[in-house]
């Protein structure tokens, strides 16, 4: 202040010394100003994606282990243990009733027991004898042999296998390392099997069947009424109340919470149209009541996208307004509807809270069946197996995700996919 | 006779009468030299339309009134004069013969309604049949009414697109049904929770505690302000401390600095970031994010530290929205006229000084806007704060220690049976209700901020 004051005494102003000391220092402080604040801004890009590279770092390490699972050799001998069954019992009709006079379950925790000491039973997992059963139901021939079976570790062993286990654990791994009797394989069940209470023998094909029976209910409603309404909007609609109010609901709908659909769906179709309890039937329905604004956003922008001229030159040839959108505007816009339907599908694909409203998160240890059958979906069914106490959830959590996660990147890419592709330039 | 197979063959005869339409209109075609107002395939289309759509119809007017006409008649039965005159036992009786009618290997505690069960099927078959009949002549009278009316001056494609577009325009009144649906719902059941608990108490009492008797003095349990506080905490103001700094910062530098390779690239990493599913974020928060934060807390002294701690769902939850504030921040820098930009830095003020001095008060508007969109998501976002925050109901300023949320507690008191007699069920409803109400309210400012500033460099 006191410069501007000196010189605005002077009557002939002062020329700016510009390669002076002041000067040099002032512009020295602006330029590191300016380095800081780019730095700034980079760090933020930085850190934000280390963040996501942190996340996918700590599920993949989590989960990977999810996939494999710790085997254990158990030797059978049949003839002894079942008293010489023939293989034919086994087989045709009489054979759940051959089985269950063999009792199946007993002559695995014998051999257990036979091989690893009296607690031998509790190195495998508690339904290790259901494998010991299938085996013999496959191959009948099987009870009349002595055989070398390879059966899932309890989830403790499994734990200590993966390295991170508890004392006692760790000791009966290292001794069953020691008798050459432990392996680690491709975790099959995972991707095959369903729910249920043991960490060692859950699967998520029940979950990710009823994720594919909600996602195809959500897309055969949501497509065409999306669709549809774009068309009207976008094309037909008169400049009224009416379209306002339509156009309001859609992006309201757009920016509801996604609980607040829950809320919905639990009390029209669940309380007013009762309609059954954790079916994949409602569950489509709520998510395609939030999926439909996304698609109708997405549709409106790809008609708008095609030039007026393709509709000019049709109306000139003599094509009715209806030909004219049928026929000409929305084959050209095809490859931008698909490409938002598939990024909504993918939200709905991830959405939980509205689910978990509704009680998809039905324990079925058995995949659903039909549109009505009680199911739950593959973000609840993560959500449900992050609450488990077990340590052994844990990497089946992650495992989940990792897949959750596949499932959406594919999505994305092809979302991608289609608009490189096929997206004219007009 | 199930609706599935009327449906298959209602579908079925439409085909039929679509090829056979459209022959007829063929034949006139070739007679008359192509003369024929519309093409025959529109013919085709109006007899299907005339096959289907009277046929569908009847059958949804039907299928909600044939359960009652089985009623009726069960109740002419001579085993129905047993039948007590109550009215609650009458129907209870009579909803399980219906059950027992469907599914023979279901519970009946009524040996009446086992007596019963057979006269309901009987008159189910009945009217199944009777429907299906009547469906199938129904599709026959259309198709031939229709298919009699082909000539060739008979204007079938304006009647054709007549349909198409009234199947526009129900299509796009989903969308206010679906809203109209969602108000309704809220509305109606919050009214009934404030029959049980004072609006006044529960928009201003500050003890959560709900059970499913209210206690006749006293405190209801329902007072909702530590949710709402506990909300604002982690959605508003530790996400918001998060995502504001990260999300302009990072548009400022993709849209200033960086190449065009880098931007290439850059940004749809960060819009991943937007699209990971929330519940695992949720699972993040809780697995890594929590437990380290309370160790960190112990470390520094903080013995009260929770392991579910508002700070772990918040700090998540902003990191969320990075993506979101940033493409707001990125679309309202954008819409700063260049000559602005351009006049700062010709006067010799450095990038960054033009950047804070000039573009982000000339975007500012935008950004504002852009934040109270993404406030509105963090406030309706549910499964971090589910699985990070926790369920006690503290009114703390502390971030270590556990708060809780409208969205947790809607979830928390929905899970399990659910009750719609019950105060605690109804109470979702009237939280929904207020989460509703405010992410709308966010977002009409957000959009009205963002327009007026739009016009004004337009």
């Amino acid at each position: 202040m006191t410069d501007m004051a000196a010189s605005l005494d002077q009557t002939q102003p002062r020329k700016t010394d510009w390669r002076g000391e002041a000067m040099q220092k002032r512009i020295a402080r602006r330029y590191a100003a300016e380095q800081r604040f780019r730095l700034m801004g980079l760090g933020a890009v930085i850190m934000s994606s280390a963040f996501l590279a942190f996340l996918l770092f700590v599920m993949l390490g989590n989960g990977l282990g999810g996939f494999q699972r710790t085997e254990i050799r158990l030797d059978f001998d049949f003839p002894a243990a079942t008293g010489g069954v023939s293989p034919a019992t086994l087989e045709g009709p009489g054979a759940n009733a051959a089985f269950a006079s063999m009792d199946v379950a007993s002559i695995f925790s014998i051999a257990a027991e036979l091989q690893y000491g009296s607690e031998g039973d509790a190195y495998f997992s508690e339904n290790a004898w259901t494998e010991v059963r299938s085996a013999l139901a496959d191959n009948p021939a099987m009870v009349g042999e002595k055989v070398q079976l390879w059966l899932p570790a309890s989830s403790a062993i499994d734990i200590a296998a993966k390295g991170d286990g508890s004392k006692a654990a760790e000791a009966d791994y290292a001794k069953l390392v020691q008798m050459d009797a432990v392996k680690t394989s491709f975790n099959t069940g995972f991707l095959t099997g369903s729910d249920g209470t043991d960490p060692a023998q859950v699967g998520i094909w029940g979950a990710l069947k009823g994720s594919i029976i909600t996602m195809i209910v959500t897309l055969v409603l949501a497509f065409p009424v999306g669709v549809l309404a774009a068309v009207y909007l976008e094309e037909y609609a008169p400049r009224n109340r009416w379209t306002d109010l339509i156009e309001v609901s859609i992006n309201n709908l757009a920016a509801v919470p996604s609980i607040i659909f829950g809320l919905l769906g639990l009390a029209v179709f669940l309380q007013w149209m009762a309609l059954p309890r954790s079916a994949a039937l409602v569950g489509g329905l709520t998510l395609a009541l939030m999926t439909m604004p996304v698609i109708v956003i997405a549709a409106r922008n790809a008609i708008k996208a095609v030039p007026p001229s393709i509709r000019e030159a049709a109306l000139g040839v003599g094509a009715s307004p209806v030909q004219v959108v049928f026929h000409h505007v929305l084959p050209l816009a095809i490859p931008g509807i698909m490409t938002g339907t598939i990024i909504g599908m993918a939200r709905a694909l991830g959405e939980t809270a509205p689910l978990l409203m509704i009680g998809m998160r039905a324990f079925t240890t058995t995949p659903p069946q039909g549109l009505t059958d009680p199911a739950t979906v593959l973000p609840v069914q993560i959500f449900l197996w992050s609450d488990e106490v077990n340590r052994g959830f844990v990497e089946k959590t992650s495992a989940a995700i990792i897949v959750l996660l596949l499932f959406l990147l594919t999505m994305n890419a092809l979302a991608v996919y289609l608009r490189n592709r096929f997206e004219t330039r007009w | 006779m199930t609706i599935t197979a009327i449906l298959f063959i209602i579908i079925g005869l439409g085909l039929i009468s679509w090829v056979l339409g459209r022959i007829r209109a063929s034949r006139f075609l070739v007679a008359d030299r192509g003369t024929m107002n519309s093409l025959p395939s529109y013919h085709g289309w109006y007899t299907a339309l005339w096959a289907i759509i009277p046929a569908l119809l009847f059958i949804t007017v039907w299928s909600s009134v044939a359960p009652s006409l089985g009623t009726f008649a069960v109740l002419e039965d001579p085993a129905a004069a047993k039948l007590p005159m109550d009215g609650f036992q009458r129907s209870a009786i009579l909803s399980e013969a219906r059950t027992l009618a469907r599914n023979p290997d279901a519970q009946a505690f009524n040996p009446l309604a086992r007596e019963l069960a057979p006269v309901y099927a009987a008159a189910d078959q009945r009217y199944a049949w009777i429907g299906a009949l009547a469906a199938v002549l129904l599709c026959f009278a259309g198709a031939a009414y229709a298919f009699l009316r082909i000539k060739p001056d008979f204007r079938a494609r304006t009647r054709v697109e007549r349909v198409v577009m009234m199947t526009l325009l129900l299509a796009s009144l989903i969308a206010i049904v679906a809203t109209l649906g969602i108000v309704a719902s809220l509305i109606f059941e919050s009214i009934r929770f404030f029959s049980y608990v004072s609006p006044l108490e529960f928009l201003f009492g500050t003890q959560w505690n709900p059970r499913d008797t209210i206690p006749a003095e006293g405190s209801s349990g329902f007072g909702a302000i530590p949710l709402f506080w506990g909300t604002v905490f982690i959605g508003a103001i530790i996400a918001m401390i998060v995502a504001i700094p990260f999300g302009l910062m990072s548009a400022v530098y993709l849209t200033q600095y960086a190449s065009a390779n880098v931007r290439r690239w850059m940004k749809p990493i960060l819009e991943v970031l937007a699209g990971v599913p929330t519940v695992v974020y949720g699972y993040f928060a809780a697995l890594t994010v929590a437990p380290a934060l309370r160790e960190f807390a112990v470390a520094i002294g903080i013995s009260s530290a929770s392991s579910e701690s508002a700070l772990a769902a918040g700090l998540v939850m902003g990191i969320m929205i990075i993506p979101f504030v940033s493409s707001m921040a990125d679309d309202s820098i954008a819409a700063v006229p260049n000559a602005m930009r351009d006049g700062s830095l010709a006067m010799g003020a450095t990038k960054s000084e033009t950047i804070k001095q000039v573009l982000i008060p000339a975007a500012l508007p935008g950004v504002v806007g852009g934040v109270l969109l993404a406030v509105s998501r963090a406030i309706g976002e549910t499964m971090i704060v589910v699985m990070a925050a926790g369920l006690a109901a503290n009114l703390t300023a502390n971030p270590f220690e556990s708060v809780t949320t409208v969205t947790t507690q809607i979830v928390q008191l929905l899970t399990g049976d659910t009750d719609f007699n019950s105060p605690m069920t109804l109470a979702a409803f009237a939280l929904g209700l207020t989460l509703f109400i405010v992410t709308l309210l966010l977002n009409l400012v957000a959009l009205s901020i963002v327009k007026r500033y739009r016009e004004a460099y337009d």
